[in-house]
């Protein structure tokens, strides 16, 4: 029936009227079914924009680190886009990038909050890929979220590059097709510390660690048990403490009588600061145990803790994936940038997301597209320089980067209040690396959604 | 209507009406327009107003009925979805036998935390569940590790038994599916600019809450019901005319935890991941504070309750600070400053706070609830034409 008919005829009743009207309209806005099978991968970009998920943590013990990761990328997204300095792109190996944002299309980003909780933070990817559109999702400063988030962009056809995760699992028994880390990890931050606490505080030592209790510290405490025992250390006892701790003087009133003479802190952000702080005020620092000085050890350290312990950390022995007084034209150029737009030196939860994010669009920049399984391929087996630790690859069994490993010691005269790490030893790759098969796990197939 | 009166039967009918077209209520404001941001008509949110509605129903069966306040709900749910995911892990990715299971799971468990807590009375009795609920989350957390994951939460595996499927071969974890039917299958309608997500497992979610709903009105208005309502009147009164009112809280306590129960194999079915934070009291604090919102002891009261709860966690939360810039951008620069530093601590992560506005002016200016404001307000506009008439 058209409208014409209708005013040939002249029957304007009020029913044809509405009739017609409908009719029209439905011609006018045709519902468009899309079948998810029209699109090449999932959220494939269309319009003038691609869309990248920030999801870190903005609330919880690790909201310190969860901030510092939020104003890397947006530095990240402002050098992508052509604005600012351009930052680490002039210093990156590979030219792709133009800063003319990835592929032609401005880089845009939503954010979420993980609340450093699993559950929180696969509702807040869902929904930066279900209501967003997100073609990526990075970020996240706990292995526990990492592995949980992991799993859902493998299960719905997205990229995830890992943020700050340190735990083996997470390019170990739990790694993914669709996730990559640029971050170390738990096996080599022993096998980087191991030598050096050997050099200082011998190889007849016994330790006696707290570990926080979800995998991240497991595998720490592994890592750091294996590779001290293997310098002659014996371990006394190994306790765990929830994540949700924030008074550790229950946990510390036992150390000095369990017959250790070194505390192993397997504790990050808010927890190390507390505990450590406890075992200050127990006094430990000042023991004596066997005969030796009572020593602590934090195997992973970052600035934002050092500044948060204050005082106590100087003299104690850790390990990091990079720290801004690094001297190689890459950290150089990142902590000028990144200087002159925040006022202060980035943290090295800072510099994994920049470096990931950089990383993700020269994948895509180099495969010609967003698809998962062609920037995957692009990733697989990448050497690259220029991003601050030296010449790295992203090895292609495991999607985890090998590059050098940063010990350092809490400074005993900073000269300032960014200052508060030295760096002791920059530990070749070649010492850290490991054979891709000892923690299990499977890959698996990529995933385009 | 199914041994529903017709006051009954409109409000379920009503319910279902909104639910079924919810994909395209919950997407007012087209997709191009700065407004999308608001927009809540994405599966994982959708699929979180149902599951949160089941969740509350059942609160508001025991809290709304008998008057007693549990403050470990919470347990239930993390306890269905542990259940769920072991079910999804052990015997198939079918979705199926971890909903059914998990509800039976959270129902036992609920048995033994009831048959003790009901023992007291008031807040005693808030202060037991609450006990009960912390040790279940401090056990999940960390003694049950191995059944539970800890902190790192229960996930599926790609070599999991699942002894009723056939060899996995794809080289990727299963999606959790209805007999073939994969829960985040979605198709997508564009109606001009609006975009229409048409999710399988929301619609799998609907029709749960559907039955949810269904029992629970049968339960509002049946004889146990109104010995329920006995109960929160006069407690004492009841004992002394000869009835143990024990046995009825227990089974409401048993029922609102199976419900709890159902709506924790529902969020595993759509989301194989279950965390020890799902049993923590600010959980168990959030499903007091939907009953609330919505309207203790209404029907449906609960369900708006969630979904505003749910609401403000997943689309206020995301607002962050260069987005209100590009919202304010078009006035002068030092009023958009100021307008965005005026405005940046109610959203983004101070959503709680504006939530926690709100709550005070409900509970303040409408102490039945949502739900109670607009019967109020039906009535005053009824009674008004009345009188003109």
């Amino acid at each position: 029936m058209s409208i014409e008919k209708n005013l040939d005829k002249l029957q304007l009743s009020r029913r044809t009227v509405l009739k017609a009207g409908a009719a029209g309209m439905a011609a006018g806005a045709a519902p468009m079914i899309i079948p998810s099978t029209a699109h090449a991968h999932m959220n494939e970009p269309t319009g003038s924009s691609v869309t990248l998920g920030f999801n870190v943590p903005q609330s919880g013990p690790y909201a310190d680190e969860g901030a510092d990761e939020l104003r890397a990328y947006e530095l990240a997204v402002e050098h992508l886009n052509g604005g600012g300095d351009g930052g680490m792109m002039g210093t990156f190996s590979s030219k792709a990038l133009q800063g003319d944002g990835i592929l032609g299309r401005k880089v845009e980003y939503v954010t979420g909050d993980t609340q450093t909780k699993p559950d929180a933070a696969r509702a807040s990817a869902r929904s930066m890929i279900e209501k967003d559109g997100a073609v990526m999702i990075t970020g996240g400063s706990s292995s526990g979220v990492a592995v949980a988030v992991q799993a859902l962009c493998q299960e719905a056809g997205i990229i995830f590059m890992a943020g700050l995760t340190h735990s083996n699992d997470t390019t170990g028994k739990d790694k993914k097709a669709n996730g990559f880390r640029h971050f170390f990890n738990s096996y080599m931050s022993g096998a980087a510390l191991a030598p050096i606490l050997a050099a200082n505080y011998g190889t007849d030592r016994t330790a006696y660690h707290l570990t926080a209790d979800y995998n991240w510290g497991y595998t720490t405490e592994e890592a750091v048990r294996t590779s001290t025992e293997a310098i002659g250390w014996k371990t006394a006892a190994a306790v765990k403490t929830p994540l949700s701790q924030t008074d550790f003087s229950s946990y510390i009133a036992p150390v000095q009588a369990s017959g250790a003479d070194v505390l192993v802190l397997n504790h990050y952000g808010a927890n190390m600061v507390n505990s450590l702080t406890s075992a200050v005020q127990f006094g430990l620092r000042n023991a004596q145990a066997n005969g030796k000085n009572f020593e602590i050890v934090v195997p992973l350290y970052s600035r934002l803790m050092a500044k948060g312990a204050g005082e106590n950390v100087k003299g104690i022995f850790g390990s990091t994936n990079w720290h801004w007084s690094l001297s190689d034209e890459g950290s150089k150029a990142f902590v000028k940038s990144f200087g002159t737009k925040y006022g202060f030196p980035p943290s090295q939860a800072a510099h994994t997301c920049y470096v990931q994010t950089l990383l993700y669009a020269d994948a895509c920049q180099r495969a010609g597209s967003h698809n998962p399984c062609a920037v995957a391929e692009a990733l697989e087996g990448f050497e690259f320089d220029g991003l601050g630790n030296g010449p790295t690859l992203y090895r292609a069994e495991d999607h985890q980067c090998f590059k050098d490993v940063l010990v350092v010691k809490g400074k005993e005269n900073p000269d300032n209040e960014f200052d508060l790490l030295e760096i002791v030893e920059v530990t070749p790759a070649a010492q850290v690396t490991y054979d891709a098969s000892i923690f299990g796990g499977d890959l698996g197939t990529c995933n385009a959604g | 209507m199914f041994g529903l009166s017709r006051g009954d039967a409109v409000l379920w009918l009503f319910v279902l009406l909104l639910v079924l077209a919810a994909p395209i209520l919950l997407n007012p404001f087209p997709e191009s327009s700065a407004l999308a941001q608001f927009n809540a008509g994405y599966p994982d949110l959708m699929q979180r107003f149902l599951i949160f509605g089941i969740f509350a129903v059942g609160f508001n069966i025991l809290f709304g009925l008998t008057g007693y306040l549990s403050f470990g709900h919470a347990a239930f749910l993390g306890a269905g979805s542990y259940a769920g995911v072991w079910m999804l892990k052990l015997l198939t990715i079918n979705v199926l036998p971890a909903i059914i299971i998990s509800t039976l799971v959270a129902g036992l468990f609920s048995l033994l935390i009831g048959y003790i807590s009901l023992r007291r009375s008031g807040i005693y009795f808030s202060i037991l569940t609450l006990a009960f609920a912390q040790m279940s989350f401090a056990l999940a957390a960390s003694v049950l590790t191995p059944i539970t994951g800890g902190e790192t939460g229960l996930q599926t595996a790609l070599n999991d038994p699942r002894i009723f499927d056939a060899a996995n071969t794809t080289g990727n974890i299963p999606a959790p599916s209805l007999f073939g039917m994969t829960m985040g299958d979605s198709h997508q309608v564009a109606v001009g600019d609006w975009l229409w997500t048409f999710n399988v497992g929301y619609y799998l979610c609907a029709f749960v809450m559907m039955i949810a709903f269904y029992i629970a009105i049968r339960i509002f208005r049946s004889p146990f019901g109104m010995m329920l309502k006995a109960i929160k009147s006069n407690n004492e009164r009841l004992s002394y005319t000869g009835i143990n009112p024990r046995p009825y809280t227990l089974a409401a306590f048993v029922i609102s935890g199976m419900y709890a129960g159902l709506a924790g194999g529902l969020m595993v079915a759509m989301d194989p991941l279950a965390g020890a934070e799902r049993m923590q009291w600010t959980a168990s604090g959030e499903v007091v504070l939907m009953t609330i919102l919505g309207g203790v002891g209404t029907l449906i009261g609960p369900v708006f309750g969630a979904g505003l709860i749910k609401y403000f966690e997943n689309i206020f939360s995301k607002i962050n600070e260069s987005l209100l810039q590009t919202w304010f951008s078009f006035l002068p620069d030092g009023v958009s400053d100021f307008v965005v530093t005026v405005i940046y601590p109610f959203v983004g992560k101070g959503w709680h706070l504006t939530l926690g506005l709100v709550f005070m002016l409900v509970v303040i200016f409408l102490p039945g609830g949502l739900v109670g404001g607009i019967n109020g307000l039906y009535k005053r506009i009824f009674n008004k034409s009345n009188q003109a008439n």
